[in-house]
Formats: C-alpha cells, sequence, structure tokens
C-alpha cells in the first residue's frame, strides 16, 4: 500500500526483571492506515505499546520515526514527535467540560489569562474534522457524556496536536452496539485523513472492519504482520492462538515453547 | 443509565437557540439557557442553590420570629462576624476542590494572629510589617501541610489532625500559657470595627458593578465576533443588574445611622470587612476560573492520575492549595484579632474550623473533590453567620446553636453525597 511507513521497530527487546515480554519485535506503521494490534492476554500488546507513547525504556533495537532513528524517554518525548495514546481508561476528567479535557496540561493562554475562545474554535474545528456531531455542546462536561461520547473526546484530544501516529488502546471494549460503529466509523477516518493509526483489539469483527494491516504478537514475538486483505478470521485466530497458521507465523513456536 | 442506551444519531439541534455545529456557534435562547440550568440541576450539580434558598428562608425565619433581626445594626454585624469564617472557608475550598481536608486551618490562623498580636504589640511593628508577617508564617504552615501530604504522601486528614493539636500548642507557647495580647494598632482594629464613609461605599459599589459589567460585556462582544456560542443579552443584563440592585440594597442599608446614641458615636457606612473579604473573592474566582493553575486544581480533584497524564505537576498543585488555604487562614486571623481587639489562645480555636468547613460545604462545595468555587464559601459562610446571630437574638444557648449549626452542616454534605451519587449513576 503506501510506501514508507512512518514509525518502523526493530529487533525490539524488553524484559522485566527476569520476564522477558518483548523478543526482538519488529512493527511498521503506515501513514494512511489503520494498523490492528492483535494478540491474546499477555502477548506483549500493552507493554509494546508502552514503549512506543515512551512510558517504558526499550532494553535492545531501534526505534525509527520518519526515517530517523529516535531516542524516546518520556511520553513528552513521544508526544513532541507526535505520537499520541489514548489508554483504555481514557484519562479525562468527569469534572471539567470538553474543551477543558482536550487542553488538559496544555492550555492556550493570553498572557495569566485563559484564551477560551481560542480554545473553544480548535476544540470545535477538530471535532468537526472528525465529522462528530454527537455531542450536544462542547462545554458541557465530560460526567454528562455517554462511553462512546468519551472515546470520542478522548480521540480528538489526541489528534488535537497535529498527532501523525494515534495509537488506541481497545477503544470499543465497553461499548455497547451502536456506539461501537461510532468510534469504528471515527477510527477510520483519522486514517482517510492521513494518519497513521494503530488498534489494539480483541475484537476479530473490528478489527476486519476497519483494518488495513494486522499485526500479530504471540508470547513477546511478532507472529506475523499481513495485509487484512490477504487473510481470514481463522488465519488471525490461529496467529494469536499458536503463532503460526499455514505459513505464516513464526517458524518454530511449538518446538520453542513445548 | 439512560444516556448510554440512547442511540447515538447525529442529533438534531434540541430547541429554538441551541446552535448547530457542537453548539459552537449563536447566542442562545433564555429558555435554553433556562433548560440546560434546570437538566444541570437535575443531573445532581446544584452549586449554589441550596446555600441560597437556605438563606432565604433562615432570614424569612429569623426576620418574621425577631424583626431586630433585619435592623441595619444586625445586618452590619451579621457581616463582620461571618468575615473572619468566611476567609478561612475561602482557603479549604482550595483544599477541598483537590478532595484533601485541612482541619488545621482554626488553629494557624490563631498561630498567624498571635504572631500579628506579639510583633504588634510587644515589638512595635508597624501594622503592615505585623500583617505580612502573619500572613507569611500562614503560608510556611501551608507550604509544611502541603509537602507532607503531596511529597511524603500521608493522608491530609492525619497531617493536619496533627498539625490542629500541634498548632493549639504552639498559641499556647506563644501567648505564655494563655496571657491575653489586646491590639491597639487603629489600622488592623479598623479592618472588623471602622466603616467606610458612606460616599465611599457608593464610590466602590458603582466602580465594581461597572468593572463587571465592562468585563462581561467585552467578553460577549469577543465570543460574538469569533462566532461563538454566547449567553443571552438578557441573562447579562439580570446578572449584572442583580449585582447593582443587591448592592445598592445593602450599600443604602448600610449606610443609615447604626448607633443608638449619635451624639455620642456616628454609626454608618460599609464595615471595611466587607470590601476586603470582596477583593479576596475576586481574586480567588479570577485564579480558579480564568487561569491554567485553576484549571489544573479542578483536574487533580477530578482525577489525579488524567492529571498526571497531561504532564501537570499534581505535588506541586497540591502543596499550592494548602500554602493558600493557610494565607488565607492567615488573613481570617488577622480578622478574627481586629473584631476581638485581642489575642488569646481561644482565637481560631473552639469552633472556627468547623463553622469555616461548615461554610465551605453548605455553599456547595463537594468534600469528594472537583466541585466548589470560592463564592461558595461567602454563601455558606452567610448561612451559618445567619444561623448564629438569629439564634442568638431568638435567645437560644450555645448548645442550641451549635447543635443547629452541626445538623445544617450534616444536611449540606448530605446534599452534597446524594447529588454526587446522582451524577455517577447517569
Amino acid at each position: 500500500m503506501t510506501a514508507t511507513p512512518i514509525l518502523r521497530l526493530r529487533g525490539i527487546d524488553k524484559s522485566f526483571g527476569a520476564v522477558q515480554v518483548l523478543h526482538d519485535v519488529s512493527f511498521d506503521v503506515h501513514p494512511g492506515e489503520v494498523t490492528a494490534l492483535v494478540g491474546d492476554n499477555g502477548a506483549g500488546k500493552s507493554t509494546l505499546v508502552k514503549c512506543i507513547g515512551g512510558i517504558h525504556p526499550f532494553d535492545g533495537g531501534e526505534y525509527w520515526f520518519e526515517n530517523e532513528q529516535v531516542q524516546v524517554h518520556s511520553p513528552r518525548d513521544a508526544a513532541a514527535m507526535g505520537v499520541e495514546i489514548v489508554y483504555q481508561d481514557l484519562a479525562l476528567c468527569d469534572n471539567l467540560d470538553i474543551v477543558q479535557n482536550m487542553f488538559l496540561g496544555r492550555e492556550k493562554r493570553r498572557g495569566l489569562v485563559l484564551d477560551d475562545a481560542t480554545m473553544e474554535e480548535m476544540a470545535a474545528q477538530t471535532l468537526e474534522g472528525l465529522s462528530v456531531r454527537t455531542v450536544k455542546s462542547i462545554r458541557q462536561q465530560v460526567s454528562s457524556l455517554s462511553g462512546g461520547q468519551r472515546q470520542t473526546v478522548a480521540i480528538a484530544k489526541a489528534v488535537l496536536w497535529n498527532s501523525k501516529v494515534v495509537i488506541l488502546d481497545e477503544p470499543t471494549a465497553a461499548l455497547g452496539v451502536a456506539q461501537t460503529a461510532q468510534v469504528l466509523e471515527l477510527v477510520r477516518r483519522l486514517a482517510d485523513n492521513g494518519l497513521a493509526v494503530v488498534l489494539i483489539s480483541h475484537n476479530m469483527n473490528d478489527v476486519f472492519a476497519v483494518s488495513d494491516r494486522i499485526a500479530a504478537l504471540y508470547l513477546g514475538r511478532m507472529a506475523a504482520q499481513v495485509s487484512t486483505s490477504d487473510v481470514t478470521h481463522s488465519q488471525i485466530v490461529e496467529l494469536i492462538t499458536s503463532g503460526r497458521s499455514g505459513d505464516l507465523g513464526l517458524a518454530h513456536s511449538n518446538g520453542a515453547t513445548a | 443509565m439512560t444516556a448510554a442506551v440512547a442511540p447515538e444519531k447525529p442529533e438534531l439541534p434540541r430547541g429554538p437557540g441551541t446552535s448547530k455545529k457542537n453548539g459552537a456557534a449563536g447566542t442562545a435562547s433564555m429558555r435554553s439557557v433556562a433548560r440546560n440550568y434546570v437538566d444541570r440541576v437535575r443531573g445532581g450539580e446544584l452549586g449554589a442553590l441550596p446555600a441560597v434558598l437556605g438563606l432565604i428562608v433562615l432570614c424569612v425565619f429569623f426576620a418574621a420570629l425577631r424583626p431586630v433581626f433585619l435592623s441595619e445594626l444586625n445586618f452590619a454585624n451579621l457581616l463582620t462576624q461571618g468575615a473572619g469564617s468566611i476567609a478561612i472557608a475561602m482557603g479549604l475550598v482550595f483544599v477541598l476542590l483537590l478532595g484533601e481536608i485541612d482541619l488545621s486551618a482554626g488553629y494557624a490562623s490563631g498561630v498567624c494572629a498571635a504572631v500579628l498580636a506579639i510583633l504588634l504589640t510587644d515589638h512595635g511593628w508597624p501594622w503592615y510589617g505585623a500583617a505580612g508577617a502573619a500572613i507569611l508564617t500562614g503560608t510556611v504552615i501551608g507550604l509544611l501541610l502541603g509537602v507532607l501530604v503531596a511529597k511524603i504522601g500521608i493522608p491530609s486528614f492525619v497531617v493536619t489532625l496533627a498539625a490542629f493539636l500541634g498548632f493549639q500548642g504552639i498559641v499556647l507557647m506563644l501567648l505564655k500559657e494563655g496571657t491575653n495580647i489586646s491590639i491597639r494598632d487603629q489600622t488592623i482594629l479598623a479592618v472588623a470595627n471602622n466603616n467606610l464613609s458612606p460616599a465611599l461605599g457608593w464610590v466602590l459599589l458603582a466602580v465594581s458593578v461597572g468593572a463587571y459589567a465592562a468585563i462581561q460585556l467585552r467578553q460577549n462582544r469577543n465570543r460574538r465576533r469569533r462566532g461563538l456560542a454566547t449567553a443571552p443579552f438578557t441573562l447579562l443584563a439580570v446578572r449584572i443588574g442583580g449585582l447593582a440592585v443587591l448592592g445598592a440594597i445593602a450599600v443604602h442599608l448600610l449606610n443609615q445611622e447604626r448607633s443608638r446614641n449619635v451624639i455620642v458615636d456616628s454609626l454608618k457606612g460599609v464595615p471595611i470587612v466587607v470590601p476586603v473579604i470582596a477583593v479576596l473573592l475576586v481574586a480567588g474566582t479570577f485564579l480558579l476560573q480564568r487561569t491554567s493553575f485553576g484549571l489544573h486544581i479542578y483536574a487533580v480533584g477530578g482525577n489525579a492520575e488524567a492529571a498526571r497524564r497531561a504532564g501537570i505537576n499534581v505535588a506541586a498543585i497540591r502543596i499550592s492549595a494548602f500554602v493558600i488555604c493557610s494565607s488565607l487562614a492567615a488573613v481570617g486571623g488577622i480578622i478574627a484579632a481586629s473584631r476581638g481587639n485581642s489575642v488569646d489562645p481561644n482565637t481560631g480555636g473552639s469552633n472556627v474550623l468547623l463553622l469555616a468547613v461548615g461554610a465551605a460545604v453548605i455553599g456547595g462545595t463537594s468534600l469528594f473533590g472537583g466541585r466548589g468555587r470560592v463564592v461558595d464559601a461567602v454563601l455558606g459562610g452567610m448561612v451559618v453567620a445567619v444561623i448564629q446571630n438569629g439564634m442568638g437574638l431568638m435567645g437560644y444557648s450555645s448548645g442550641v446553636k451549635y447543635a443547629v449549626t452541626g445538623s445544617v452542616l450534616l444536611v449540606a454534605a448530605g446534599v452534597d453525597a446524594l447529588s454526587r451519587r446522582r451524577a455517577v449513576q447517569r
């Protein structure tokens, strides 16, 4: 599909104490595409994402961003490059309104005073750019929003800062059918707007509905990274559960773990 | 629960005046403003509503039973009686917004008042030096409490309970085991005992209303020009007019002669503590509502983890809230010293802290953090002052007054807990 990946990881290792969580992981993320990151519980998805976001340092391997090798030591470094992560718990303040949440920690000011008008304009533009029409007023408190609307606000917060890579950790896990469809639509729209989107999900229907590529982790190793159109549901399930499926996947996974 | 079930199709604008485009543009109608307010109240965001209603009911009740309650003299007394604990309550709002508590604020004000009295009377410092030192003492106390809570991680309840005892001891030591130091400095005495000249009262009111109107109108014009949602003009007129009318009634009443014997002593004008409290109210409101710092206090109180991830220095915010609280407690201590004409081991003691916490909570500041405004302290403080004053006029003993004030605090905390539960349930 598109030529060069915007984010490229090679040979990533990560251990917590004696436990090695990631083994020699390679991972590519392309702009304008949704890359689904799948894997069973404990496969290392969250660790990989936290390493990308600068929360944990890698033990070894290369982190390439826009064709340059980079060192990411903190979430601020990642944010400065344009990598934003939307965690499962969303990290929103219920007692603040939508605009305040979107700008939290990075408020626009005029002198000492908050520049509410500018922030409101920018927030409205961002939501409009994502074709979000479900919120009644951007000045309503987050506590009054539904789960899907909260997810929308969290995603809008991530794209507000001209980010290039947006990583979503199970954005639909807690949502009903209608809201899931809405969030997936939004995920697709982000990629269509040219962003590189990483979607962590356990739900194969979601993965096949929106992703362009699928990366499957198995026990800390990258089993395969394939185009969604080239594989079937059952092949991905096999990659997740056993690390290989036909010619795809890890060569000796059975021997290595047995 | 209803919100989660409702399908989220693109919604049509709900009513006349609710805007298209994410509610970002146009002037809302009065009807939609009123409906939004009712929705908010139903959703558990009661704000200052219970305090305002309570204040009206109490005033009507006491006025009916004891007409002297409505006299100009009593009105002025009410304001000066409440001022000290209102200042302490304003500081407590900052700490309560974080979901913390400062039980030592009362005795912190006592320590600061003792510092003031010793420097003024025993060392002959000028009033500004002594008052500055008293406030600085409050700042240092707040810094100490804040560091213990935010950096060491001791629960604020325990830190300030220990400080409550400790400061009580320090006051006793400063005052040499309970002597009473009288204050003779005319400026400090004037704060709670003297009045503005009637003309100056009107001038200050005119300036305040004018400034308020200018800020509101400018903000509204700015937003309209940029195509953002604006409040209807009627609402602005009601707010500005309301401030002007209430202010005018208060100034007019306070400018009446209250002295029983005019030949001996003329007593009229707005008590000086009123503009002092007003300045604290405006400054605190500005800090909380219009600056990043204030927003971060709300954020830490609402979701500390989210605030941390947004890059906010949570420990610094916690410490500064305690610093503000203890510094305002010092101001409360100065007002109390002025009103009492002296400082003794009971200054800032007994019920001062509980009345201040009661004032903040009755005014609508949540004990669970994240919700509250500085004006809550003023409204709640007035409720507390009216109860104390009205029941005093009715001849009830202190025992009954305490019991009633305690019950009102319990009711306010109950309303807070229930409205919070209601908000969570949605």
